[in-house]
């Protein structure tokens, strides 16, 4: 019987994996787009925790999870629009302004759940996105529990991605926004809008980074805690460069670091594992460390990367 | 306007920083002819164009084409008016496919692309009547410089190009591409294309175009049949003065070896053998040329024998000392100095003054610094020495060196490499984009070098400049010499299949 249990835990953390690699997934394709027309947004962190918080607020006081999720897309339209006004109209320092952002999505979203939320000093929490069991495949003995039994979230992960993949590479704006990253003079003179472009890519990227956040409070759990994307945002920035700036890059490379959290989360659930769960904590950022250093040689960054246009 | 394709009348544009690059230019462009715009760099000649092709607004003026009065907001507009440009740099994204760079801008945002097969038929089809070889399914960056500006003239082409504008077109081709594509153009022309064709090379005017326009600091020194005219009188009006044509070099008799390498490799960025194999030596008293078209692995050359990056060899002496490692304290004791390629990039630094750039290298000896305080008076004094000894136009010796013209940022780097008394001195493309007057002064001085002794290695794209200067050329062709010919203008030929990287037996 030493089968059983191997495999049970191979099926829980893969099943894991997906659902941890969820809100990645979100801000990785979406930073993607922004990258790829040429804007770094190294503040995903920020606005993912915007989009938590928004998408939290407003499911727990109307009891609807779509209006949360309506409100984080709204939130992230806002932090994308705040953004790409400084860093593509008024040509700011990208890193800055992204960190500004990590800063006031930190701040900002601990100050309202305080100030609203948490004078009970209870846990409010709402009834999150339930697993849809798919029928039939649900049944499937293994793969049915890792493939087939999760929320609407972590299903809308394929669409996204394929959607993505649509639209960056057959589509006529797909093309122009890959040409803004790459060489803006030359979409230029070809009479493509470059700041429009742009404009477009940031809006992309941090409504999905928000829509991520969201995931985390609306789907993976069922509450907000401050900090509650815990480097995620940071996580999905490496992963787009270990992606090669491509949606289903992303999407795999994702899924490997949503493995780490599954399996340091399996790990600290195994009484016999004598490591101070601190250290499991750790395992995805040093992951990200490891994997960042040895393996991204392979893969190019849009060659407009972080430079305003004109 | 009667008989004239374009009239664009009294433009003026200016830039922030007081720039004035057109001064009340008026250009008239006949159907069907091909028009040579002539002078230096920083008349104003692709600032006109761009203004025509409606990447600048012009301050004041009016552009009319086709008998009407054009407002051009927008490359867009210009491409919808027929209207197509070649860039001196390419306006291609080099990840894309060539197709994809043609359709590029062309359709509505939302629409999904479905018809490329269509295109690339098209692109085919273009390609074969028009003779351009050009594959529409080729990644832009893996084309060699000629076919990627193949790729941007059918680019027009399909765009339905009535006029065409190339700017400095054969600064990247070798010789036999230079001609091919002067033949091409007379064909277009034929066809019933207007061509504006911007450019300093004489010759080329005078074999390709039917009229030309010359500018001077931002002005119309005249328009002129090409039949009508001579290089000389050109030369005369693009530089406002009478220019020395021909250099005089003295004949001299090479000393003994001043340096030398043997198998010499280089790795670029990416980590690719770029030279693979060289070997030479330079005597005293020889120039010693490099010919090649740019990016067949000068540049890490140059890089690598200045000490700058890491190369890889049998052996290398400078004055007979055996150099092992990259030590550019010593390379500099031994007596190399080294005039770079890239002189807004390593030869200067641009937010710097005159004065601070005058003493790069020397600001911590005697008497430009004194127990490691720097003094100013002697650094301004010996500033001051070397601005009226080279004439180099500058208002203040404190002004920022960002502001000076190419040519005159260029005399301060070789001002400063050659006070030292180089016993080697290591040029690469010493008068690229600089103006006739500072190209024919920095020539004299490496020819005067020449025979005060130094041992010169004298790498240029600019053909005509390096059988000029050098007592010797070597060919180089992928990162490898395909052979060595006298400065015999009759050889031309030879060297350009040779830069083409055509084995050619050449007797001497």
């Amino acid at each position: 019987m030493e089968l059983m249990p191997a495999l049970l835990f191979l099926q829980s953390m893969l099943a894991a994996t997906w659902r941890m690699a969820t809100p990645i997934i979100y801000a990785a394709v979406g930073e993607v787009f922004t990258e790829r027309s040429g804007v770094l947004n190294i503040g995903l962190e920020g606005i993912m925790l915007i989009g938590a918080f928004a998408g939290y607020s407003v499911a727990y006081e109307t009891g609807n999870l779509v209006l949360g999720l309506l409100a984080a897309l709204v939130s992230g339209l806002l932090s994308g629009l705040i953004f790409a006004i400084f860093t593509v109209s008024v040509k700011a320092n990208q890193i800055v302004v992204g960190a500004a952002f990590n800063m006031i999505g930190m701040g900002l979203s601990a100050f309202l759940y305080r100030t609203i939320y948490s004078q009970s000093g209870r846990v409010l929490s709402l009834q999150p996105f339930r697993p849809l069991d798919i029928p039939g495949l649900s049944d499937i003995p293994f793969l049915g529990e890792v493939l087939f039994r999760h929320n609407i979230m972590v299903y809308g992960t394929v669409v996204l991605v394929v959607l993505a993949a649509f639209v960056l590479y057959r589509t006529a704006f797909g093309l122009s926004l890959r040409s803004v990253g790459e060489h803006p003079k030359a979409a230029d003179t070809t009479g493509i809008n470059v700041p429009a472009t742009r404009y477009v890519g940031v809006l992309i990227g941090a409504v999905l980074a928000a829509l991520g956040g969201a995931s985390l409070t609306l789907a993976y759990s069922d509450q907000f805690v401050e900090g509650i994307v815990t480097g995620r945002g940071f996580i999905a920035l490496a992963v787009v460069v270990f992606g090669a700036w491509s949606p289903w890059g992303a999407f795999w490379a994702s899924l490997l670091f949503g493995s780490f959290y599954a399996l340091q989360l399996r790990l600290q659930a195994m009484p016999e594992v004598l490591i101070p769960y601190q250290f499991l904590q750790a395992l995805p950022y040093l992951a990200t460390l490891v994997v960042l250093i040895s393996l991204t040689r392979r893969a190019r960054a849009p060659r407009a990367l972080g430079v305003p246009y004109p | 306007m009667e008989d004239y394709l374009v009239r664009m009348e009294n433009i003026y544009k200016s830039f922030p920083g007081g720039v004035q690059a057109n001064r009340g230019i008026t250009l008239e462009v006949r159907p069907g002819e091909i028009h040579c715009l002539l002078g230096e760099n920083g008349a104003g000649k692709t600032v006109l164009m761009s203004i025509l092709y409606g990447l600048y607004k012009p301050d004041s003026g009016t552009i009319y084409y086709k008998g009407k009065k054009l407002d051009i907001h927008s490359t867009k507009d210009a491409i919808a008016n027929r209207i197509g440009m070649v860039h001196q740099h390419f306006m291609l994204v080099p990840t894309l496919t060539v197709a994809e760079n043609v359709v590029l801008g062309q359709y509505p945002a939302w629409k999904v692309i479905n018809d490329m097969d269509k295109v690339h038929e098209r692109i085919r089809a273009m390609s074969d009547e028009f003779g351009l070889d050009v594959d529409p399914a080729k990644i832009v960056q893996d084309l060699s410089v000629g076919e990627q500006q193949r790729v941007e003239i059918l680019k027009a082409l399909y765009h339905g190009a009535d006029l065409l504008i190339l700017d400095e077109p054969t600064a990247v081709l070798t010789p036999q591409e230079s001609e091919h594509l002067l033949k091409f153009l007379r064909d277009l022309a034929n066809r019933g294309l207007t061509i504006i064709f911007i450019t300093h090379k004489l010759e080329e005017v005078m074999q390709v175009s039917d009229r030309v326009t010359v500018l001077r600091d931002g002005k119309v020194v005249g328009t002129v049949n090409t039949s009508d005219t001579n290089p000389r009188e050109l030369a005369r009006m693009m530089v406002g003065r009478e220019v020395l044509m021909e250099l005089k070099k003295a004949q001299t008799e090479p000393g003994k070896v001043i340096f030398l390498v043997r198998n010499l490799r280089v790795k670029d960025a990416r980590g690719l053998e770029v030279v693979r194999g060289v070997s030479f030596e330079v005597r005293e008293r020889e120039v010693l040329g490099i010919a090649g078209v740019s990016g067949n692995g000068q540049t890490e050359l140059a890089l690598a024998l200045a000490g700058l990056i890491e190369g890889e060899f049998d052996e290398m002496r400078l004055d007979g000392q055996l150099i092992t490692k990259r030590d550019l304290q010593r390379l500099h004791r031994l007596g190399m100095a080294h005039i770079p390629e890239d002189r807004q990039k390593m030869g200067l630094i641009l937010p710097f003054s005159v004065a601070e750039n005058f003493v790069l290298k020397t600001y911590r000896d005697e008497p430009f610094a004194r127990r490691g305080f720097l003094r100013f008076d002697a650094i301004r004094d010996y500033t001051r020495s070397q601005v009226s000894k080279f004439s180099i136009r500058v208002g203040d010796i404190e002004e920022e060196i960002a502001h000076l013209s190419g040519g005159n940022q260029q005399k301060v780097v070789v001002a400063r490499e050659l006070d030292r008394q180089p016993r080697f001195l290591l040029v690469n493309q010493p008068t690229r984009g600089i103006d006739i007057g500072a190209t024919e002064f920095v020539r004299q001085q490496i020819l005067a070098e020449r025979d005060a002794g130094a041992a010169i290695l004298l790498i240029s794209a600019d053909l005509e400049e390096i059988f000029a200067l050098s007592d010797r050329i070597l060919v180089m062709f992928e990162g490898r010499f395909m052979g060595e010919v006298p400065p015999d203008p009759a050889l031309i030929e030879q060297v350009g299949l040779m830069m083409a990287g055509k084995t050619v037996q050449v007797s001497d």
